[in-house]
């Protein structure tokens, strides 16, 4: 039978479960991540039905019409904080799936590394498309 | 090492497919493809900011019959992780995790999907004055 009783490598802990519970966990970040997920998802259902629904009723729209749509000053709000929300909601979704599947200590973390910078990069590169069609296109 | 044992992960060559666990592997096949999306984004801003002759390159791919399908799989993509993505916030919030409505929940977003695909491709092609 499986002890019940309270261990930790150096013996009978002296921490109460409930303390164990309230700790930031063995990462020490506690449920930030699980948390800034969850944000990201609900920012990301308005944010994507819009942005999705206006691509859809633009089909076939020419350069004049985009810019001009792009320049609005709801458009650019909606717009940057619905890139924000997708690439930092991307990047944590692909790091759960690299910290699932890639084992190698060095080559886990080092992917991670680049899935963040790739997402920060590319959410930079995208407000600034957005900034120079609105306003130069 | 104890004599109990553990429980083992699913085996997945003779792992039996449910329909709770493809709706699972879907979340995530849909999310990396909608990651891949984000940069088609970024290219698409980015031609829209480089003028007129980049912005209708890009226009012109995503008329050819590989940029419909590439479209097509974001828009399926994109209905299916925002409807499983509700059915998880759902379930974090504690609610639907019965086995029979985790199954209901499981085919009303495959339902879903597939109708708000179908409607946002007929809206589209309305527009572009196809009928």
């Amino acid at each position: 039978m499986a002890e019940a009783s309270e261990k930790s490598p150096h013996g009978t802990s002296l921490r109460t479960p409930i303390a164990r519970v309230r700790g930031l966990g063995s990462a020490k970040e506690g449920v930030g991540h699980w948390w800034a997920q969850r944000l990201t998802a609900l920012a990301l259902i308005p944010l994507g039905i819009w942005f999705v629904a206006s691509v859809v009723c633009m089909a076939g729209a020419d350069h004049a019409a985009i810019t001009q749509w792009l320049s609005a000053p709801f458009t650019l709000g909606a717009l940057a904080l619905t890139v924000f929300a997708a690439f930092y909601h991307a990047v944590l979704g692909l790091q759960v799936v690299v910290e699932d599947y890639v084992h190698g200590k060095f080559a886990k973390h080092a992917i991670i590394i680049l899935i963040q910078f790739a997402g920060f990069g590319f959410a930079t590169a995208a407000i600034i498309a957005l900034l120079v069609a609105a306003f130069a296109g | 090492m104890a004599g109990h044992p553990r429980p083992l992960s699913p085996h997945l060559q003779i792992y039996r497919r449910q329909l709770t666990s493809v709706t699972s592997i879907l979340h995530r096949f849909t999310g990396i493809g909608l990651a891949v999306g984000l940069l088609y984004l970024v290219c698409w801003l980015t031609a829209a900011a480089s003028g007129l002759e980049a912005f209708d390159k890009l226009q012109s791919f995503n008329g050819s019959i590989f940029g419909r399908l590439l479209l097509l799989g974001w828009t399926v993509a994109f209905f299916y992780h925002l409807l499983n993505g509700l059915r998880h916030l759902a379930w974090d919030a504690g609610w639907g995790f019965e086995l029979p409505t985790a199954y209901k929940s499981g085919y009303a977003v495959l339902i879903g999907t597939a109708v708000l695909t179908i409607g946002a491709w007929l809206i589209g092609y309305y527009r572009m004055g196809a009928f």
